[in-house]
């Protein structure tokens, strides 16, 4: 490099360094400007508004200190809607990759039809996710609500329109038919990613564990499982990260209500937003912070993972 | 179909004639495991025939408490585009914002993943871990933040498509970039040195060459940015405020009423946003896992 550098006339050097300097700038800049826009900025006006006081109609009226932390601490409902999101996302996330896995295999398997099978597995996953929530939220409907009709065939249920066919006017009951919505939207992504994870494992490994006289279940411990690892690990974070940001299901079938008691952080956030502002960005610096954490987890899996594969 | 899916695994050659006469008949081992996945594979639908069958029910059997209606309102599908639910301006939003997003996106980011993935220069992994870090959050995450600072600068009463188009963009813009990076990375440097031996500019090199044999990342890269804008719902609810403003997904929310619900033209409206989603999404399938864990499965 030097060399060239010095056959060339010292003139044109300095200044031609300095524009390869900004070459890179020209071609990812408006990248980083966008990010900038939608992610950064929005990031820096969050924890301002965090620290300022503003009135339900959006006026300023200068700083609140530390205010707005304060009253979402000391709001009663937050120790509810804390342990309710431990377990929305726990409970979410562990069912999503237990039951993928036992797909990814059902699904990896020879059978004649599997590329259409396969293809309306992703249904959920193509479907936004609003409209899934209210499908579910229809066909939960007290007085015709295709589950309830399905169980008042099986004697489940005794009649239309009670307290018991009424799914989601109970918290508790409400709350396990979002986690299962939620695990349904979850599945078909977790499942295609351990797919391609189960595809990628040489199929000799399996020959070889045959011969040497292990068991499927052997071969599945000691060969897949391990091997499965990466793929696993990244479903694992973003499926965190998506039940955890999760905002229509909750929204679309229950409000959150009745008062809080379905809500998780993320819908308490947004219900903030309404009224006091300030409190909203408050909470969402906190929600931040947990998904900084899993953002870490994940940018150290991924480095982690690209060293296991050389 | 029994060819294929042995072609498919590469594991099934030498075998004796005699396990070869055995599998013409399928194993009860595969029946059983046709079934089963059939009977998944109808789970993971049926929300989606419920919600098109809700959709044709007629006015009076819309409660009726059967699985199928006596009559099918076909009408239903075509009455609904009646001004007064509208659901015409919102197809026409909804098309705007995915289609705005997605052009931004392509702008952008096929710029950043060509000359990441052909050049190694200071800052490159720092940009890299950028984009990765974006591509984790979520927009529900930085609500507050982006609905206060679309607020204020005054981008909310101009028209709030703008401030969409915007955020749908940044938000898929990781997606893009690692999926045309691998694409890109993937197409030799030699073919484009040559073509400018011949007399291309980069530029030209970069359209005629290296673009092409991109395609197939080009095509996941925009198709997906469109579904994500199509359906994303909670900054197009943040964000908009006059009915007229609604892409599909706020509009089917606006179907929610506090006492009753207008389930027939919500539905009518979600086939309408569904059904070109699953062709599309159909046709990327197999590409989008790569792009989404962002290469970090071998």
């Amino acid at each position: 490099m030097s060399d060239i550098a010095a056959a060339k006339p010292r003139r044109s050097t300095r200044p031609r360094r300095r524009l390869a300097a900004l070459e890179p700038l020209a071609w990812i800049g408006p990248a980083i400007a966008l990010i900038a826009v939608v992610v950064i900025w929005p990031i820096v006006t969050m924890i301002q508004t965090s620290f300022q006081n503003i009135t339900p109609l959006g006026i300023t009226i200068g700083s609140a200190g530390l205010s707005n932390f304060t009253q979402v601490f000391r709001n009663p409902n937050l120790p509810g809607i804390l342990i309710r999101t431990v377990i929305w996302v726990a409970v979410t996330v562990a069912i999503t990759m237990l039951l993928s896995l036992g797909l990814a295999q059902l699904y990896n398997q020879r059978f004649p039809g599997r590329r259409f099978a396969r293809w309306a597995i992703i249904a959920p996953w193509a479907a936004s996710v609003l409209m899934t929530a209210l499908i579910f939220r229809w066909m939960l409907q007290p007085e015709n609500g295709v589950v309830n009709v399905f169980l008042h065939q099986l004697g489940l249920v005794h009649q239309f329109n009670s307290n018991q066919a009424d799914w989601l006017g109970r918290p508790d009951s409400a709350f396990i038919w979002m986690i299962g919505v939620a695990v349904f939207v979850s599945l078909p992504f977790t499942t295609y990613v351990l797919l391609a994870g189960l595809q990628a494992i040489p199929g000799e490994l399996f020959e070889a564990a045959k011969v040497d006289g292990a068991t499927a279940w052997h071969a599945y411990r000691r060969i897949t499982l391990p091997l499965l690892r990466p793929a696993f690990l990244v479903a694992l974070v973003i499926n965190l990260m998506n039940v955890f940001n999760s905002f229509p299901i909750i929204w679309e079938m229950t409000r959150g209500g009745p008062g809080y008691e379905t809500s998780t952080t993320t819908v308490f956030m947004y219900d903030l937003k309404g009224t006091f502002v300030g409190q909203a960005a408050a909470m969402a610096i906190v929600n931040f912070a947990l998904v900084v954490v899993i953002v870490l987890v994940f940018l150290r899996l991924n480095r982690w993972n690209r060293q296991e594969a050389r | 179909m029994a060819v294929r899916t042995v072609t498919t695994r590469p594991l099934a050659d030498p075998r004796s004639a005699a396990v070869r006469a055995r599998r013409r008949l399928p194993s009860l081992r595969t029946a059983i495991i046709t079934a089963v996945a059939y009977v998944v594979a109808v789970v993971f639908v049926f929300p989606y025939l419920e919600m098109l069958i809700t959709a044709v029910r007629p006015q009076r059997e819309l409660y009726a408490t059967n699985y199928l209606p006596h009559h099918f309102a076909w009408s239903n599908l075509i009455n609904m585009w009646g001004a007064a639910y509208g659901i015409t301006s919102s197809v026409r939003v909804s098309l705007e914002i995915a289609g705005g997003a997605t052009l931004l996106v392509l702008l952008v980011a096929l710029p950043a993943a060509y000359y990441t993935s052909r050049h190694r220069f200071r800052g490159r992994n720092g940009f890299l871990l950028l984009v990765l870090g974006t591509q984790m959050l979520q927009p529900t995450a930085l609500i507050v933040g982006i609905y206060k600072e679309f607020l204020n600068f005054g981008l909310l009463n101009l028209n709030p498509v703008w401030s969409l188009i915007l955020v749908n963009a940044g938000f898929n813009l990781a997606f893009a970039v690692w999926i045309l990076n691998a694409y890109i990375g993937s197409i030799p440097a030699e073919l484009e040195e040559a073509a400018m031996v011949d007399g291309c500019t980069r530029l030209d090199a970069l359209r005629r060459i290296t673009l092409p044999l991109a395609m197939p990342g080009v095509v996941t890269a925009l198709i997906f940015t469109f579904i994500a804008a199509w359906n994303e719902f909670i900054s197009a609810l943040a964000l908009t405020t006059s009915t007229s403003d609604y892409p599909l997904t706020v509009r089917l929310d606006s179907f929610i009423g506090q006492y009753s619900v207008d389930w027939q033209h919500l539905f009518g409206a979600s086939v309408v946003a569904t059904i070109p989603v699953f062709i599309l999404f159909a046709l990327i399938e197999g590409r989008v896992v790569g792009g989404l864990t962002a290469g970090s499965i071998k």
